[in-house]
């Protein structure tokens, strides 16, 4: 969280990551591709914190490994200060990557179990040149005393530390290169949830102390909702809407953000038992074969025939600061979902509400 | 504080206060309405106390606590070479120990056996060596393990016998593991039609018959030998090594630490050489020393049938082949050669077993 966020840092441009599905033995070819990010364009702005939320399998964890360059990019930009990431190879590439880190999700994986933890930290000082040989040591301590590890315990290997430990050693490996931009990938997912209180509030301590850009991938709606200044939230491999924490959660106006929000469970009975969530009907579709037009319309309680099925609605900003990707939003009004009893079957669907503005529409 | 809430029969512990007034010391304070009363990110009351200023440049923090604190007695652990400690932890390891104690004298004998060797072992006692009706003579004063059909002193090939077996398991075996692990590390880290090509052309070798394909080369190369019969082995051996480095590495490749690696701008060499090689360790080790087992009793199967070491250089595996049709009159002639086969083959896996762990930072200590 900032008090005032700048110029655009990184700027992503119809990004597309399709995995190619191949079949043959020997010489394989290509008979279709599960597409991961599907056409997302959005900015991430110095100093600011973007929360990308979505459901598991949506893009968002391969939308931060393709912003970085660990995936491969079927189309679209990433520009980072103006420059094209993508385009970088090499020795070009490597230096590119002082700028920008990652916090993985797991933190047994992220963390080379054969070397100490002051290896770990060192590393980058050492392929980056960061300081001379006598200066390491000292350095790889002050880091981990930034993120709340006992310098003392730098000889360690990690399989000595605990989970929350591990991800502060990884925080600080990921400061060590001095980055600008940081892709949070699900940080606390793995965690107790008494530690990851204690990860957030480092993160954002963090970020007011060195001016830090995050990108926070999570699927916990209240995590991003703390730590975020905008939420964009992803459907199938696209941005369905974008906008500032306090309008998203606020005033959602795409359907498939109202059906998210709804399910968050509020931590109050009294009041939980008198919400209903919003039940979507069906599965997700498999991104391997994505529906034609907009990706949400076999889903959505307000799917227009012919409209919704056939165009692909694009990501326009329909408030300023408030974007959203669907064909029945406008400045004033959008479709609202609620829930509504199934009185024969005593189920839970969702359906537009007809006293709404967009009265009449859908089914 | 926690509050409980009988709900419907179900008790629900919450671990925060419902009211904001009072937020709990390291957890978040939802507000129990909607989610749209919320105007913004809530303040985090959990702060790390560090340095105030610094705001968009890395400022040295030097000697500053955080308020976790730590325990003032945990001591700092000496850093020593990864070396060193690997022998700390593999002198622990009584069974390893054994095994090089056994491994030394293996390689004492074969270097002094020219001067330790009670006879010369080509030479053929025909008077003494043999029995009236020309069998071999068992286990004696003169000859400490007998002799064989020939009259030759068992002692005396065995001992020598110890550097053909040294010579072939530790270089053939040195020499498929070089292979082995290049093609691996190729074929799995860099995937693709590099990957097609090996492993296709891994499963080409595999697919001969390795005798075949032993008399072919010995024949091309036109000299029997040690040498060629390394050369041999070698060609032969890297195919199952190939296909367990390629296997491991493959898995190894997807772990986060080599996507981390790959991110604070390690060159592929680096990576290679750091992150995926110890972890490569362990399967090595124990398929080098079971190679030096097969390769033992390869060697012998090559001597049966006369593409091993020629005689009259003594060999075990040649000494249990010749002692096909005698086991019964004279049990010695195969049993000698078996229980040194058997020694030598213990040691190496012994000495193998306690090198995997060694390497292993993560070993529980017996």
């Amino acid at each position: 969280m900032s008090a005032t966020a700048g110029d655009t840092l990184v700027s992503i441009n119809e990004l597309k990551v399709h995995f190619p599905i191949t079949s043959g033995i020997v010489f394989q070819s290509k008979v279709g591709a599960v597409r991961a990010v599907d056409g997302l364009s959005f900015e991430i702005r110095r100093g600011e914190t973007l929360g990308l939320v979505g459901e598991s399998g949506c893009g968002k964890s391969t939308t931060g490994r393709a912003i970085l360059q660990l995936e491969k990019l079927t189309a679209g930009q990433v520009l980072y200060e103006g420059s094209d990431l993508a385009r970088l190879r090499g020795k070009a590439l490597r230096r590119q990557r002082r700028r920008m880190q990652m916090i993985f999700q797991d933190p047994y994986a992220s963390l080379n179990s054969r070397m100490t933890i002051g290896h770990i930290v060192g590393e980058p000082l050492l392929v980056h040149n960061l300081r001379p040989r006598n200066q390491r040591e000292d350095r790889v301590r002050e880091l981990l005393n930034l993120v709340g590890i006992n310098p003392n315990t730098v000889n360690r290997y990690p399989h000595e530390f605990s989970g929350g430990q591990r991800q502060r050693i990884g925080i600080a490996r990921a400061l060590a290169v001095e980055p600008n931009f940081i892709v949070c990938d699900e940080p606390i997912s793995a965690l107790d949830v008494s530690i990851r209180a204690q990860i957030i509030n480092l993160l954002q301590q963090l970020q007011r102390q060195f001016g830090l850009t995050y990108l926070f991938i999570a699927h916990d709606l209240s995590v991003v909702r703390h730590i975020s200044d905008r939420v964009a939230v992803m459907y199938l491999g696209r941005v369905v809407e974008l906008a500032a924490n306090a309008e998203l959660y606020g005033t959602p106006m795409h359907p498939y953000t109202q059906a998210l929000l709804s399910a968050v469970p509020i931590p109050d009975p009294v009041v939980e038992e008198q919400r209903r969530a919003i039940v979507l009907a069906g599965d997700v579709p498999s991104p391997a074969s994505p529906p034609s037009g907009c990706h949400f319309h076999t889903r959505c309680p307000a799917a227009v025939d012919g409209l919704c099925d056939v165009e692909d609605p694009a990501l326009r900003e329909v408030r300023p600061g408030h974007s959203a990707a669907c064909h029945l939003v406008t400045e004033s009004d959008y479709p609202h979902i609620r829930s509504v009893e199934d009185e024969a079957h005593s189920t839970v669907r969702a359906e537009p509400d007809t006293n709404g503005p967009s009265g009449g529409e859908g089914a | 504080m926690r509050h409980d809430y009988e709900v419907g029969g179900a008790a629900h512990t919450l671990g925060f206060t419902p009211d904001l007034s009072a937020p709990v010391d390291g957890m978040m304070a939802h507000a129990p309405d909607e989610l749209a009363g919320q105007t913004g990110p809530l303040e985090p009351e959990f702060e790390v106390a560090l340095h105030p200023d610094g705001a968009g440049a890395y400022a040295e923090v030097a000697g500053a606590e955080t308020a976790l604190g730590w325990a003032p007695d945990t001591e700092l652990i000496a850093r020593r070479g990864t070396w060193s400690e690997v022998w700390v932890r593999f002198r622990k390891d009584k069974f390893a120990l054994f095994g090089v104690v056994i491994i030394v004298i293996l390689v004492l004998v074969a270097i002094l056996a020219p001067w330790i060797a009670p006879h010369d072992p080509t030479k053929q006692y025909t008077d003494i060596g043999l029995t009236a009706q020309g069998m071999p003579v068992g286990p004696s004063s003169h000859f400490w393990l007998g002799t064989d059909t020939l009259g030759r002193d068992m002692a005396s090939r065995l001992m020598y016998g110890a550097r053909v077996s040294l010579i072939i398991g530790i270089l053939a075996n040195g020499f498929a593991l070089l292979l082995g692990v290049i093609f691996g590390i190729t074929a799995g880290y860099f995937r693709g039609g590099t990957e097609t090509f090996i492993m296709r052309a891994t499963d080409v070798m595999m697919a001969f018959p390795i005798f075949l394909f032993a008399i072919a080369l010995s024949t091309a190369i036109n000299k029997p030998g040690i040498w060629v019969l390394v050369l041999v082995i070698g060609i032969v051996y890297w195919t199952p090594m190939t296909r367990v480095i390629h296997g491991e590495v493959l898995s190894i490749r997807e772990k986060e630490f080599v996507d981390a690696a790959r991110l604070t701008g390690c060159s592929t060499v680096r990576i290679l050489y750091r992150h995926v090689l110890p972890h490569l360790v362990a399967p090595i080790i124990v398929y080098t020393s079971l190679g030096i087992a097969t390769t033992v009793l390869f060697e012998a199967s090559l001597s049966f049938i006369g593409l091993g070491v020629q005689p009259p250089t003594p060999s075990w595996g040649q000494m249990i082949s010749d002692a096909q049709n005698y086991y019964l009159i004279a049990p010695w002639l195969m049993i000698f050669p078996g229980l040194c086969i058997m020694l030598t083959v213990l040691a190496f896996n012994l000495v193998g077993d306690g090198l995997r762990d060694a390497f292993d930072p993560q070993q529980r200590r017996r």
